[in-house]
């Protein structure tokens, strides 16, 4: 475009040309002209403004109101960087890139920025690339490809000049170290282990410890270059080796040992024991000064280490018994600093093969914790105690009393910890008392301990209970505490215990678990404490007739607080009670099953009519009640008052002592036997059962195998018979025998006799009838089993018995399993 | 060994975060969102320690933030809170006066201070005039060479 040029005639220049009819000519327009002018000629770098500075943005971005003028202000900066990276000049990306990282910092994806870091990293300039590499600490992960690429970047970086270049690119790789950079590395990383510069030696020193944590393989070709770091004076270089080797140390026990072995000036126990002794002793330095305590960091470090070293070590553990005793005593507590060193003192002497007399100082340090006014430290002291609990058991009981005393604590972690040290601590001895404190922690505890610290309680109460009462007081105690957050197979367990107690105790705790139940009916809170309610109503339910007796007075209900607060009730209240529960909404359709079967068995416990009469009219309420299984039970129940009255108490009479379920063996467990019956011999009945094996049809590779006699008691004399079964073996050549089963009889007749047998499962069974049912006098009945055994399993055979005698029916059982090992071949 | 330090103030805001672990981003985000949550749900009665998933964090609120650290089980909880203390020393030192602003406007440097005391998760340096020196050496450095080019 031609620049406007004075002509002496205006009106001759056509109108583009005359600026006197321009009417756009004005400041804004040669703007633009010049601007376009510059666009055109000028280089690159005065072209564009320059990038907003990193504060402005900063300020911009908090100034703005709401979120979305943020992510306005946010999404046009990323634009414009994003638009920054086509250019190749590289004057003010680290800026941009800092931008980038702040918007990253605040929650937006930055991820494009990944390869500018890069070329950040790869500038000669060290603003470049101490924003690069912060960058790339930031925004880079493993999963990225574009992290592979740095390696390059950092392997030039490694061998710079400059030191912190090599910090740099230490610190780096340190940070965010993939296994492949780890591998490509690591030489680089060993050499400048071995630099004189104490500022690349302790960064890479920290390198190497990062390399082997990601690749345990590499560790061996650091080892040459750690010997060096413990003899060194710089603190940096100290820390840094001592942790390069503790982590060389726990990664194998081969290194472990190696570090152990080496002797004279290198031997490291005593090496470090100088060197902790040193900064123990040595006076004030302002360097490394902690509040009066020189260099904790260094120390705790060291501590570690030796923990290490001592560990199942008794030579090792002798050579730190005075540093250790010495580092316990002389620490000032008065500031954290001081407890930090203890703490790890005490870890360190719990580990290693200590003498007691140190034990015991450590067990003290920790008891003195526990009464310090900072929190922390009693928390560190509660999970230390934890962890030693079982090792040193009497030194901790010694401190019992302000383990409790934790367990009102304010913070929440410090109750829990107090909680399960208490338990730890509970054994005969002081159960009574701890039991105490741990139901009223029990009680006001929060939910999520009130589960873990109730079966926690019924567990210590097992084991430790010193009477069946205070047994039975405890359970009771448990199950109105921790209403509903029980374990379900708490009740089973209180059931169990309180079926196979004496009568007194069923009584007492009848009436106990009926005051409960009476009070949580009355005041509403049934629905919290359901497990209380089943048990209260299988008590009550078995044992009312008890509970209502006269008998109940002679029974002192006094607790153990002096009260007495059981009333006895007559049998309408109780039913009136049972009517509440039930028609409460809110329980459990368990918790009323459990109700409805108490109730009827309470028809046959109490006497009166009235009862009855009530009693029958609320079941069959429950007849016509929406949930199938309680409907069920209301039905039949009610059949029990109408047309089987009469099977009603001999139903519902009181169940005998329940075992406790002991874990079931389970060796038999492939006999299928039609109908299944305890596994036990049967210890009453008295006839001899012999098996009396002749073989009677031999054939082919027959064998003989020997008589075989069953012990049973034979202590009822009435019935001498003897019964004989005797059994033949038959082999034929396809993995099948037949066995005949004969039985006889000496004086008496035997009627319906029924002979059955199981085999394992593998095995299959066939029985022919029998010749007959009834076995008289110097009778027999011969029975025919085929038994075919494919896969050659061991026979074993379970046989029963069963028979009357002048009406008494009679059965036995036993099983027989010495059959020839051959027998299927 | 520390797995990582998060910094955030009393309404949640993240003003800084360092991983020495690798975990995906969004992974650190979540974890990062989380622990934030949980740690201003403490009260102030209760200890700088809470068991988190498998780390043991270690925190402690200094004017309006909140130092964060999450350490390996193995780890002295104790010396932590020395660590976080020495690194709110050297901020102080560094920035005179060391107030949340100064992080927020500035926080690329308190990254290289902090790159400066720990590599990797565990301490690199025990004194604190070693750290302010390599600090300052390398600001030179930066200055010498490209003025005003970052800020």
């Amino acid at each position: 475009m031609a620049y406007p040029m004075y002509e002496v005639d205006w009106s001759v220049l056509p109108p583009e040309q005359n600026r006197r009819f321009n009417p756009a000519f004005n400041i804004a327009t040669i703007k633009q002209v010049v601007n376009e002018a510059i666009e055109r000629v000028a280089p690159v770098s005065v072209r564009m403004p320059t990038p907003t500075r990193l504060r402005d943005l900063i300020r911009q971005i908090r100034a703005a109101r709401t979120a979305a003028e943020e992510r306005s202000v946010v999404n046009k900066e990323c634009a414009y960087i994003r638009s920054t990276f086509r250019e190749e000049d590289s004057v003010w990306r680290c800026r941009n890139i800092a931008k980038l990282l702040y918007i990253h910092m605040l929650g937006y994806p930055a991820h494009f920025g990944q390869l500018e870091c890069l070329k950040l990293i790869a500038s000669p300039r060290f603003t470049d690339k101490r924003v690069g590499y912060l960058g790339a600490m930031l925004l880079l992960d493993e999963r990225q490809d574009v992290h592979l690429l740095i390696t390059n970047c950092l392997k030039n970086d490694l061998n710079s000049n400059t030191q912190f270049v090599v910090g740099l690119a230490l610190c780096t790789l340190g940070a965010i170290a993939s296994p492949e950079m780890a591998r490509d590395l690591a030489s680089e990383v060993e050499r400048l282990i071995k630099s004189p510069n104490a500022y690349i030696k302790k960064k890479a020193a920290l390198c190497a410890f990062r390399i082997i944590r990601r690749v345990p393989d590499l560790m061996e070709m650091f080892l040459p270059a750690t010997r060096s770091l413990l003899t060194e004076k710089n603190h940096g270089v100290l820390i840094t080796g001592v942790t390069l080797i503790t982590e060389m140390c726990e990664n194998s026990p081969d290194t472990l040992n190696h570090f152990k072995k080496e002797s004279g000036q290198r031997e490291i126990v005593p090496n470090l024991v100088r060197i902790l002794k040193n900064l123990i002793l040595a006076g004030y330095s302002p360097e490394h000064d902690v509040s009066g305590v020189s260099d904790p960091f260094l120390q705790v470090k060291i501590l570690r280490l030796l923990r290490i070293l001592g560990k199942n070590d008794a030579e090792a553990s002798e050579a730190m018994n005075d540093i250790l005793a010495q580092v316990a005593t002389n620490t000032e507590t008065s500031k954290n600093v001081g407890n930090t060193i203890l703490y790890e003192t005490v870890l360190s002497i719990m580990d290693i093969k200590s003498e007691s007399s140190l034990r015991v100082l450590a067990v003290n340090i920790l008891g003195r914790f526990l009464l310090n006014n900072d929190k922390n430290i009693r928390y560190v002291a509660l999970n230390t105690l934890l962890r030693t609990v079982h090792v040193d058991t009497s030194a901790v009981q010694r401190h019992r009393t302000t383990i409790l005393e934790c367990l009102k604590d304010p913070d929440i972690s410090i109750r829990r910890r107090a909680m399960e040290l208490s338990f730890a601590l509970v054994n005969g001895q002081n159960i009574r008392g701890m039991m105490k404190e741990l139901l009223a922690f029990l009680e006001r505890s929060d939910a999520e301990f009130k589960a873990h610290c109730s079966s926690a309680v019924v567990l210590a109460a097992e084991r430790y209970a010193p009477s069946d009462k205070w047994h039975l007081d405890t359970l009771f105690k448990v199950l109105l505490k921790a209403g509903n957050y029980l374990r379900d197979d708490t009740v089973s367990s209180t059931i169990q215990i309180i079926s196979s107690a004496a009568t007194e105790r069923q009584a007492y705790g009848a009436m106990r678990l009926w005051t409960s139940l009476e009070q949580s009916a009355v005041s509403g809170l049934a629905t919290e404490k359901q497990p209380l309610i089943q048990v209260a109503a299988w008590t009550i339910g078995e044992y009312g007739d008890l509970l209502v007796s006269e008998a109940s007075s002679a029974i002192s209900m006094v607790d153990e607080d002096g009260v007495d607060d059981f009333v006895r009730p007559t049998e309408e209240y109780v039913i009136d009670i049972y009517q509440k529960l039930l028609w409460s909404t809110q329980l459990s359709i368990s918790t009323k099953e459990f109700l409805l079967l108490s109730l009827a068995k309470l028809s046959t416990r109490f006497t009166t009519q009235a009862s009855q009469e009530k009693i029958r009219v609320i079941i069959d309420t429950f007849g016509s009640h929406i949930h199938i299984e309680l409907q069920q039970r209301g039905v039949e129940l009610s059949q029990l008052f109408r047309q089987y009255g009469h099977l009603r108490p001999a139903l519902l009479e009181r169940m005998p002592a329940m075992e406790p379920v002991a874990a079931p063996h389970r060796e038999e467990q492939e006999l299928d036997l039609s109908d299944t019956s305890p596994d036990h011999t049967k210890p009453d009945q008295d006839a001899l059962l012999d098996l009396i094996n002749g073989s009677d049809s031999l054939t082919n590779g027959d064998v003989e195998h020997q008589p075989e006699q069953i012990a049973t008691t034979n202590n009822n004399t009435s019935s001498n018979d003897i019964l004989d079964l005797l059994s033949g073996l038959d082999l034929t050549p396809s993995a099948a025998a037949t066995l005949t089963a004969r039985a006889t009889s000496q004086l008496h007749t035997l009627t319906d006799f029924l002979f059955q047998a199981a085999v394992p499962k593998k095995i299959q069974l066939d029985m022919m009838s029998p010749s007959g049912t009834t076995l008289s006098p110097q009778g027999e009945i011969t029975q025919v089993l085929k038994v075919t055994n494919p896969t050659k399993t061991p026979l074993r055979l379970r046989i029963r018995v069963s028979y009357n005698i002048d009406g008494t029916p009679v059965l036995e059982q036993t099983e027989i399993n010495n059959f020839p090992a051959d027998l299927f071949n | 060994m520390m797995q990582f330090m998060l910094l955030f103030s009393r309404q949640g805001k993240l003003r800084l975060q360092k991983w020495y672990v690798a975990h995906p981003d969004k992974l650190k985000k979540k974890i990062t969102r989380e622990l934030i949550t949980t740690v201003l749900a403490r009260k102030p009665k209760m200890c700088s320690f809470l068991e988190w998933k498998d780390v043991k964090v270690v925190y402690k609120r200094y004017a309006s933030l909140y130092f964060c650290c999450a350490m390996e089980q193995e780890d002295n909880e104790l010396l932590t809170l020395e660590l976080i203390h020495r690194y709110v020393e050297l901020l102080d030192k560094y920035f005179g006066s060391v107030c949340e602003l100064d992080i927020i406007f500035n926080f690329e440097k308190a990254y290289f201070i902090l790159d400066e005391l720990v590599l990797g998760g565990e301490l690199q340096e025990t004194s604190k005039k070693n750290v302010l020196k390599a600090i300052a050496a390398q600001d030179l450095l930066q200055e010498d060479l490209n003025d005003g080019l970052l800020h």
